[in-house]
């Protein structure tokens, strides 16, 4: 017995010593994130965060436009018409390079498929000589640079993209170029002497897409790991009593929000939908399911979003009297069994529609459910996925429906506005709701930046609740302290890998 | 001999039967399932933030999704006579490759698994049975029921915290380093070990009690040759079926552990295949579990067969 015994517990030693061929200098970095394949669309997130695809346009930690490839932008006089003068001396991880025919290539390629560019007003990107590109448009659209800094607005080189248009190779311009990729988990990615920045000093870095939370937590607890991104609440409580590894979060433009079908003669009276939102004890529910109450919010726009979030409105506290007192104006009445019924003996019953991608919202949605009890409202609560709000959306079953909203798909948040709060309303925003004043504010958008018009939607949002939101987010991030110069992006649209140092 | 061959012949006609009705039974249940495929494709495939009605309505049009089911199952089960698996609705990548990758993963976590067991379950489970009812028995059985009753799920997490951060002996997950397959496998064995050990121990336990081993003693054999020749044998037919659909299971029971241990196995594929309503990757991964387990069970057959000839005889 004794000779197995001692085989077991000098194997584990053994087999860590074989190793996998990776330098022990190079971090590994795991992630939520699986990529389905090479396309940006699918993978941009990936390769964006890691350094190897760049875009045209960066964004600063606010969400203002930064040069990338690009130098410098203008627009002409009528703002129908973008230029983009691109980096001198940048090249591809190829060695050719990035000129002005290849990157109008590259994003008319992404303009085709399903990308943000896609939902821009573009009629045409094409090369002016050899360093400009133009982008022509049907009517003006002032966040078009914040929609070039999307991950799938990134530049691939031409020897990118096979014979038929995919892409069967990833040949960026990044600090950092691909070494090995295996979708959907593994992305090896190894320094790119010829970048036009500063040289990293990071010879290389390691991308393990890992889905459990838990798992991620303990692979840098335990040195596997060097860099664990989105940590679970009950996990960052105990990772911030470790000495061996720091923590650090930033606040994101994400918002976990209700959305109600303004047409339904529960939510048709904007009484209702205010009383709701009274009837809710944010801080309750952010405090108990996300561990951090400050993340109560009724803004649609989070503090992340500096333009549009107003930071003078305090957090909005639960007002069951209110909620009461505004539910019995609007003709809602306590019925039997202490749910509200209107005139006609209709009771208060609706349902709710939530999803498990991530995982706060059943939870959240059972607090929802007790909380809008107590001020007289049946909702039965229905967990399926998350295609159902949008299908509810469109065939009109949807009454109430609970998910998560990322504000900063592009830095600039009025595309989201517009395609979210437009005149039809938007699958991801108001159902049967649209204010005039605020289509003509964010047609205003279109030509000027003016940081009142934006503050007033956050505003007309806010008092006329066609959706109701209940806690912002935080990208929380969990590393080996000797890991220095690390930079959390609240768009994650970077990891910044080029400003990292590892010393030995 | 010519017994193992006519059950191996009778196996490999079940697997033609399997593959057929594992094929067909996937497609109906995933085509059963409630949502839109073509949104859970274009999530899986550009993310949930970007998935809005018109990223899937441009998958049900590349897709073909609302075209009529019939002659698409029929399509997939053409083409499997010729290995063809099609191609994934995701990634766009072919589906066997993707799939073999998969494979070559698991079983080699089951492999482990089933190496990590034997070692732990079988010296426990005949040391039980030889003393029933003693100190060694009910120690063995507290703890197989204790291994049992724990979800592999929670057992994982305590594995990785005990080996992983406090010994810091092995890694807690991924596929890195060689042994970063540990503590999946000890997961995943524990849960065997328990149970091969109560079939072992009862097995033994029979075997003691029968008429032949009191004969083969009787006669005057020494106790060694008594074990050797009469108790061992016939005690491991049991232990050998039982760890046969074990391993089998431990192909499919890997669901859990390789989600949580970030092991790109099967079961992981399988779970996120169906998530995404990946149709042709769910037959797929569902065609080599259900072809698995029919070879496993020849495999264990054919074992069990050469231990015990009256089997193949089919005098039993």
């Amino acid at each position: 017995m004794i000779l197995p015994r001692r085989a077991l517990l000098a194997a584990p030693g053994l087999l860590a010593a074989c190793g996998d061929g990776t330098a022990p200098s190079w971090p590994r970095i795991v992630a939520p994130g699986e990529f389905a394949g090479l396309d940006l669309s699918r993978a941009g997130h990936v390769l964006g965060r890691m350094g190897v695809v760049e875009t045209l346009v960066g964004a600063d930690e606010a969400g203002r436009p930064t040069p990338e490839l690009a130098v410098s932008w203008a627009v002409s006089a009528d703002h129908a018409e973008w230029r983009f003068r691109l980096r001198p001396g940048a090249r591809f991880h190829d060695g050719t390079p990035v000129d002005a025919t290849s990157v109008a290539s590259a994003l008319s390629h992404a303009a085709a498929g399903v990308s943000v560019l896609a939902r821009a007003p573009l009629a045409g990107i094409a090369p002016d000589g050899e360093d400009v590109v133009v982008f022509r448009l049907h009517r003006p659209f002032a966040p078009l640079p914040a929609f070039l800094s999307h991950a799938g607005s990134g530049v691939l080189a031409p020897g990118s993209f096979g014979g038929s248009g995919r892409v069967d190779r990833v040949i960026g311009s990044g600090p950092f170029r691909v070494a090995q990729i295996h979708p959907p988990h593994r992305l090896l990615v190894a320094r790119w002497e010829g970048w036009w920045g500063a040289a990293p000093r990071l010879p290389g870095a390691l991308y393990l897409a890992t889905g459990q939370g838990e798992t991620r937590a303990v692979m840098v607890e335990s040195g596997e790991a060097q860099i664990a991104i989105g940590l679970l609440p009950a996990s960052l409580a105990r990772l911030r009593r470790r000495v061996r590894v720091a923590v650090a979060s930033v606040p994101t433009p994400r918002v976990r929000m209700l959305k109600l079908d303004a047409a339904s003669p529960f939510f048709r009276d904007q009484r209702v939908r205010e009383a709701l939102s009274l009837a809710l004890d944010r801080e309750g529910i952010a405090g108990a399911l996300l561990r951090d109450a400050t993340l109560a919010t009724d803004q649609l726009f989070p503090p992340a979003l500096a333009d549009w979030h107003d930071p003078s409105l305090g957090p909005s506290r639960q007002d069951l009297a209110g909620a009461r007192a505004l539910l019995e104006a609007a003709g809602w009445r306590p019925g039997p069994g202490g749910i509200r019924q209107d005139a006609l003996g209709q009771r208060f019953a609706v349902e709710l529609r939530t999803f498990t991608t991530w995982p706060e919202l059943p939870a959240m949605a059972t607090a929802i459910q007790a909380q809008l009890r107590e001020a007289g409202i049946a909702v039965s609560v229905s967990i399926g996925s998350s295609s159902d709000i949008p299908r509810g959306h469109r065939d009109g079953r949807l009454q109430m429906g609970l998910f998560t909203r990322q504000f900063g798909l592009v830095p600039d948040p009025l595309g989201t506005v517009l395609s979210d709060y437009g005149q039809a309303g938007g699958d991801w925003g108001a159902m049967n709701w649209h204010s005039e004043e605020l289509l003509a504010l964010a047609a205003s958008l279109g030509t000027t930046p003016d940081r009142s018009a934006r503050r007033r939607i956050g505003t007309i949002l806010r008092e006329e609740r066609p959706v109701i939101p209940i806690a912002s987010s935080t990208l929380a991030v969990a590393a080996t302290p000797r890991l220095r110069g690390l930079r959390l992006d609240p768009f994650e649209l970077r990891f910044h890998l080029q400003e990292l140092d590892w010393p030995a | 001999m010519m017994g193992v061959v006519r059950i191996l012949l009778a196996r490999l006609a079940q697997a033609g039967f399997v593959a057929v009705l594992v094929g067909t039974v996937g497609f109906a249940l995933m085509h059963s399932l409630p949502g839109d495929p073509a949104f859970r494709i274009a999530a899986e495939r550009y993310g949930p933030d970007m998935v809005d009605a018109a990223a899937a309505e441009a998958v049900r049009a590349e897709l073909g999704l609302d075209g009529p089911v019939l002659p698409r199952l029929l399509r997939w089960l053409g083409r499997v006579i010729t290995l063809n698996l099609g191609h994934s609705l995701v990634s766009g990548a072919p589906v066997l490759p993707e799939l073999l990758d998969h494979l070559a993963h698991t079983a080699m976590l089951a492999a482990m698994a089933l190496a990590l067991a034997l070692p732990l379950g079988l010296p426990l489970g005949v040391l039980a049975g030889l003393r029933p009812g003693g100190a060694v028995d009910r120690v063995v059985l507290l703890g197989a029921v204790l291994l049992r009753a724990v979800p592999p799920y929670a057992l994982g997490l305590a594995l990785m915290v005990v080996f992983a951060l406090h010994l810091g002996w092995l890694p807690p997950a991924g596929f890195e380093s060689p042994a970063a397959i540990l503590l999946p496998a000890l997961t995943l064995a524990l849960g065997v070990a328990a149970l091969g050990g109560r079939v072992a121990r009862d097995a033994v336990m029979a075997v003691e009690a029968s008429p032949f081993l009191r004969f083969a003693r009787w006669k005057g054999l020494s106790e060694a040759a008594v074990v050797r020749r009469h108790g061992l044998r016939n005690a491991s037919i049991p232990v050998v079926a039982v760890l046969g659909l074990q391993f089998a299971a431990l192909l499919e029971g890997a669901v859990v552990v390789e989600s949580l241990f970030s092991w790109p196995g099967l079961g992981h594929a399988l779970v996120h295949a169906i998530f995404a309503r990946d149709v042709p990757m769910v037959q797929g991964a569902a065609l080599a579990l259900g072809l698995g387990f029919v070879l496993l069970n020849a495999l264990a057959d054919a074992l069990a067969a050469l231990l015990d000839p009256r089997r193949a005889r089919g005098t039993l």
